[in-house]
């Protein structure tokens, strides 16, 4: 047990201590004098939040399998921790050996949502590392970044020494045999760096240059010198079976988001919806093997305790062995009092039977994420979901007993117009009026249908990504119109309707599609306080704008100018599978309103086939 | 069938509190096999309780817990199997059968005691003597130490010489601690910290809360004219 680095009257006064003492089930312990590489691994969020990150756990297993390398974990410290550890100029402390990381070889950051950018200003400067890679000596740890967000690193490109594009199992070994030959060889940091940039997958921002034209736009990118490749090229797990997973996954003490086993059953997703960057950038699909699913589910339920377990995937309806799989879950441990989750269940027959035995149909919810109201705009976004489909699958669930549903639908999609917002109020009236075509006597009350809709944001390397935004302004403006359709229904009284905050969603626009130059507002709005933006009581909107203002930087540049098809775009340099020739034409059937089969029914040809493997190639061996 | 555990809390997980105390002994159950009842119903919990909350930052030597299981291995093979499933700072100490009409430990428990020892930096400038001096006339020789005690809702007044059934300064690694052995329980439940911040105010000092490092040795069941004997020992060995 590693004495803690904060004293006992810091610990009893802030806010749960044991984010910050480490200790926890399945920590590795490892004599950090006894490591080649010391690698701080960082999420930065909340503690409960992070733990519950798969990926984290995923390497955090397969780093510290090797006997050279300990990897330990850090996140970010909640605001009252912050504010004293500012005060007393401690420096932020991994939890494993509770020593600084500033010490350490490298700090990985995995990104996975824009609003933890200033976060990780926090994590730099807790850390007490200068938050600009050039600023960085040669005693500071190398800063990786990892995760979706790296799919455009470009706005925070300058407080990275390096970024990781695609999935980490692949290109780490590389890396790290190249640092020890480094160290051993006592290469400078600059040297190293252009040598870690010809690893296939690792990008270098500082060996790029770049160039905007007098429009604004992004004119060139290239590299500096002539052994950096032009194109970085994203790694991904091509041999499912063999890859690393944790069978001694971590347990915290305090309640993490992600209470759970979490057993993953695939990567990637065949249904090529136009709005969603993990299916874009996690193509082609690869399945698990159903056996091994089923010996880590034993192993990890044993070796953690946990009561549920989770099974994860983006679209686990689409996992061929599904059925046998969640049938071994419940005949094995379902009355040893294990809960079986099942997210992102499509419902249907399967679905609802399985749900009908792990679940308390009473308390729990039906889950439909249309996406979109009419169908012309599910034509749009690529959902293949018809109001058939969830009419029919919302029919059953009614008649097997079930009366709440939830619906999630975006809205500021591209052409979008007043029906097809009209039309979100409008299905969900269809939903009540099929719940209450069952006879009085065989219902259980009022049905409950609750309405989310989030404003869309597009995303690099999706069909979308040429789309405009819209303003705040416009973008409450839909939701109003979405309230008084709901408001004009018959069944208004089973019907709730909630909307999402329309300012963060202007901010993650500009983040996600931003350049380099929007580093400048991310650290001056951090300058001014801002930390936990993800978090609603925490994210000050007026303070963004300002720390935008300040630095020049213009928002709507970013989010309300329409975007030429040959635009060059600030992530054009990363090779992510899916080519800019399939995109552009997944972009002009989107605007045609002509929808595109999915992987298993038809191969459109999107690129990711190279990888040689998943179900591009699927019923062919 | 019901069990009672004894445990240790030490280190750095007097950090955790007492509801992810709970969590932590629910996952080590099922890592442990122990073959724990569960309640009926659509989602089943672990027949469990414990007896007397330890509150964040003390350590402890005797914490209680009851289970009622369906079938149970030996005494030593459980205590092992349930060690094997422990992290550093939690240690299981004893398992033993209870009667089958024994009453949880938590509504039995009348009396803790605790050791408290100066944290770096906070010690005072008395002797030994001196304090042992003030600890009699503090609490030996009157007939009642009446204090206010404030609770959540209102103000009482109490009489800790009814509560606190032994004080005394010890002696530990060259420097004074304070022994003490309290009332504890859903009735009359004091704080070792309470009485020394009102032996603090008879020496003319402010306690701070950080003042002491506090340790709980065991947990009771009796009372002061009958005697008090530990939770562990209503409970016979399995072999
Ligand atoms: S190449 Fe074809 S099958 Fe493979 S991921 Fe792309 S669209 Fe799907």
């Amino acid at each position: 047990m590693s004495r803690p680095a904060l004293s006992d009257e810091i610990l009893l006064t802030i806010d749960q201590p044991a984010r910050y003492i480490g200790g926890e089930l399945n920590m590795v312990e490892k004599d950090p004098a006894s490591a080649d590489i010391r690698f701080a691994m960082c999420f930065p969020d909340v503690y409960e939040i992070g733990m519950s990150h798969l990926g984290i756990q995923i390497l955090y297993d397969m780093f510290n399998r090797r006997e050279d390398v300990y990897c330990e974990r850090v996140y970010s410290p909640w605001p009252d921790l912050h504010k004293i550890m500012k005060e007393q100029h401690i420096p932020l402390f991994a939890l494993e050996s509770q020593q600084p990381v500033k010490n350490f070889d490298f700090l990985g950051i995995t990104i996975q949502y824009e609003m933890c950018y200033t976060n990780i200003l926090q994590i730099l400067d807790l850390s007490q590392i200068p938050l600009h890679a050039e600023e960085r000596g040669e005693d500071m740890p190398i800063v990786i970044g990892g995760g979706p967000c790296t799919y455009n690193p470009e706005p925070i490109a300058e407080f990275f020494d390096l970024f990781y594009i695609g999935e980490g199992e692949i290109s780490y070994d590389a890396l790290f045999a190249l640092y020890k030959r480094c160290k051993r060889d006592g290469v400078k940091r600059e040297d190293f760096l252009r040598r870690a940039a010809q690893i296939p997958g690792i990008y270098v921002p500082s060996m790029y240059e770049v160039t905007y034209g007098s429009d604004g736009c992004l004119k060139s990118f290239t590299p500096k010198y002539e052994d950096i490749p032009a194109k970085v090229e994203k790694q991904l797990v091509m041999d499912m079976d063999d890859a690393p997973y944790p069978s001694k996954p971590l347990v915290p003490f305090i309640k993490a988001t992600q209470d759970r086993v979490v057993l993953e059953v695939q990567r990637g997703c065949i249904r090529g919806c136009r709005f969603c960057q993990a299916g874009m950038i996690y193509r082609p699909t690869r399945e698990k093997n159903v056996e091994q699913l089923k010996k880590y589910a034993y192993e990890m339920l044993k070796s953690t305790g946990h009561e549920e377990i989770s099974l994860s995937s983006l679209s686990t309806s689409d996992y061929s062995q599904l059925e046998e799989l969640v049938n071994f879950l419940i005949d094995n441990f379902h009355d040893k009092g294990v809960n079986i989750s099942l997210p992102s269940l499509r419902i249907d027959a399967f679905s609802l039977d399985v749900m009908g035995k792990v679940q308390d149909i009473k308390k729990s919810s039906l889950t439909f994420a249309p996406e979109a109201g009419s169908q012309r705009m599910r034509d749009v976004i690529n959902k293949g979901l018809t109001k058939d489909i969830i009419l029919e699958g919302a029919g059953q669930a009614f008649e097997g007993g079930w009366q709440k549903v939830k619906l999630y639908f975006m809205l500021g999609l591209p052409t979008e117009t007043t029906e097809d917002m009209q039309a979100i109020a409008e299905l969900a009236n269809d939903i009540a009026v099929r719940y209450y075509e069952i006879p009085k006597e065989k219902r259980n009350g009022k049905c409950q249908i609750t309405i989310s809709t989030s404003f869309f944001v597009p995303k690099p390397f999706t069909p979308l990504q040429w789309a405009t935004m819209c303003t705040a302004d416009e973008y409450l403006g839909k939701a109003k119109v979405v309230n008084e359709a709901v408001k004009n229904q018959l069944n208004r009284k089973s019907i709730r309707y909630n909307w999402h905050e329309a300012d963060v969603t202007v901010l993650e626009g500009v983040f996600a599609r931003g350049d380099r130059r929007v580093a400048a507002a991310i650290e001056r709005a951090y300058e001014k306080g801002a930390l936990f933006d993800a978090w609603s009581e925490y994210f000050d909107n007026e303070r963004w704008l300002e720390a935008f203002a300040e630095t020049g930087v213009d928002i709507s540049f970013y989010t309300l100018r329409p975007r030429e098809l040959d635009e060059l775009f600030p992530w054009d340099f990363i090779d992510a599978g899916v080519t800019k020739e399939f995109l552009q034409r997944e972009w002009k059937r989107a605007c045609d309103g002509v929808v595109t089969p999915n992987c298993r029914m038809n191969c459109s040809g999107c690129g990711a086939r190279r990888y040689g493997g998943g179900v591009c190639f699927e019923g062919q061996n | 069938m019901k069990v009672r555990i004894k445990f240790s809390k030490s280190g750095n997980m007097k950090f955790i509190g007492h509801l992810d105390t709970m969590r932590y002994f629910q996952k080590a159950m099922r890592r442990a096999d122990i073959d724990i009842a569960y309640s009926t119903g659509f989602s089943p919990h672990q027949i469990m309780s414990f007896a007397a909350p330890l509150g964040v930052g003390i350590t402890s030597e005797g914490e209680y817990l009851d289970i009622e299981v369906n079938s149970t291995d030996s005494t030593e093979k459980s205590v092992a199997a349930l060690n094997d499933a422990m992290v550093k700072g939690f240690s299981v100490l004893d398992y033993r059968r209870l009667p089958d009409n024994a009453k949880t430990a938590m509504s039995i428990v009348t009396c803790a005691d605790y050791t408290l020892t100066y944290r770096e930096g906070y010690e005072i400038d008395r002797s030994l003597e001196e304090l042992r001096e003030a600890v009699h006339a503090f609490y030996e020789v009157p007939e009642k130490i009446e204090i206010v005690k404030q609770t959540k809702k209102s103000e009482k007044i109490i009489d800790l010489k009814q509560l606190v059934y032994d004080f005394k300064v010890l002696e530990v690694e060259g420097k004074p601690a304070f022994y003490l052995k309290v009332s504890t329980g859903s009735t009359d439940n004091i704080k070792p910290e309470l009485v020394l911040e009102h032996f603090y105010k008879y020496l003319g000092l402010d306690l701070n809360d950080f003042t002491f490092r506090t340790h709980r040795h065991d947990v009771y069941t009796g009372n002061a004219t009958e005697g008090f004997y530990s939770l562990n020992d209503m409970g016979e060995i399995i072999r």
